[in-house]
């Protein structure tokens, strides 16, 4: 019963850091290249166009709850388990939900780097 | 600009590893704080002009920074395994790091316009494919 919390936790986990990290990529996407708005508009103009723009507000949103619950499921689990899952999952999970969701061309040197990315800080943390 | 967000990844994990473990010494959570939302202004800032998938694996190199402080600098042990992780880590990213940046957007050439809710599939198809040599 415990191992099913801890496993349901990391994959809320998982799904929350996912979804954070696709809106604000896609939010990034759609306030353009920030060094040069920056150039052409200043800082603030740069500060008040992401933080008026709704996908990264709930990019973010999706991050703190994924950081809440990783907070929870370090409370049912070990840590060595639950950080080492809960990132290197999130590695691959991106990967395919980058494919899909942002459209971008995941080629197999991707594929390849994002699993020895994951397998790697499995390592690490472990 | 991605190399000065990587060093600030490796410290604030590292700020943050100590906070943690100094719980509530104010200087050091404080610092942590900033260097983590100056790592978060850098990520995004990165993710304006590069691929998801080009930017996530670059940061790992946080954590292999951060295992190189640890040795180095806190004269911790490190273990073979996870000499072994900083291998993978490095080889991943430089995995990525010979590809090219961006591959998704067809708005690449009009930064900063109103999101135009569908996306040409086949266009980004096509300018991926000349993106990649």
């Amino acid at each position: 019963m415990k191992h099913l919390y801890t496993w349901s936790g990391i994959l809320v986990v998982v799904i929350f850091s996912v979804v954070g990290d696709v809106l604000i990529a896609r939010a990034m996407k759609e306030v353009g290249d920030v060094h040069e708005l920056w150039e052409r508009s200043g800082l603030w103009t740069v500060v008040g166009r992401v933080l008026s723009n709704l996908t990264f507000f709930l990019g973010v949103m999706a991050m703190a709850v994924a950081f809440f619950s990783l907070l929870f499921s370090l409370s049912w689990g070990d840590v060595s388990l639950v950080a080492p899952a809960a990132a290197s999952l999130t590695f691959i999970g991106n990967a395919f939900a980058a494919k899909i969701f942002l459209h971008e061309k995941v080629d197999r040197r991707r594929w390849i780097a994002a699993l020895l990315v994951a397998a790697g800080v499995a390592l690490l943390a472990g | 600009m991605l190399s000065q967000g990587m060093k600030q990844a490796g410290g604030v994990s590292l700020q943050h590893l100590q906070g943690v473990i100094l719980a509530l010494r104010n200087p050091w959570v404080a610092g942590g704080i900033i260097l983590l939302l100056a790592f978060f202004a850098s990520y995004t800032n990165a993710l304006s002009w590069a691929d998801l998938t080009y930017v996530l694996p670059a940061t790992s190199l946080g954590y292999v920074l951060l295992a190189l402080v640890a040795r180095f600098a806190l004269h911790e042990q490190v273990s073979p395994l996870r000499w072994m992780g900083i291998a993978l880590i490095s080889g991943g990213v430089s995995f990525v790091a010979g590809g090219p940046a961006l591959t998704s957007d067809h708005r690449a050439q009009c930064p900063g316009l109103a999101n135009n809710a569908s996306r040409d599939s086949s266009q980004a198809h096509a300018l991926s494919g000349g993106a990649k040599r």
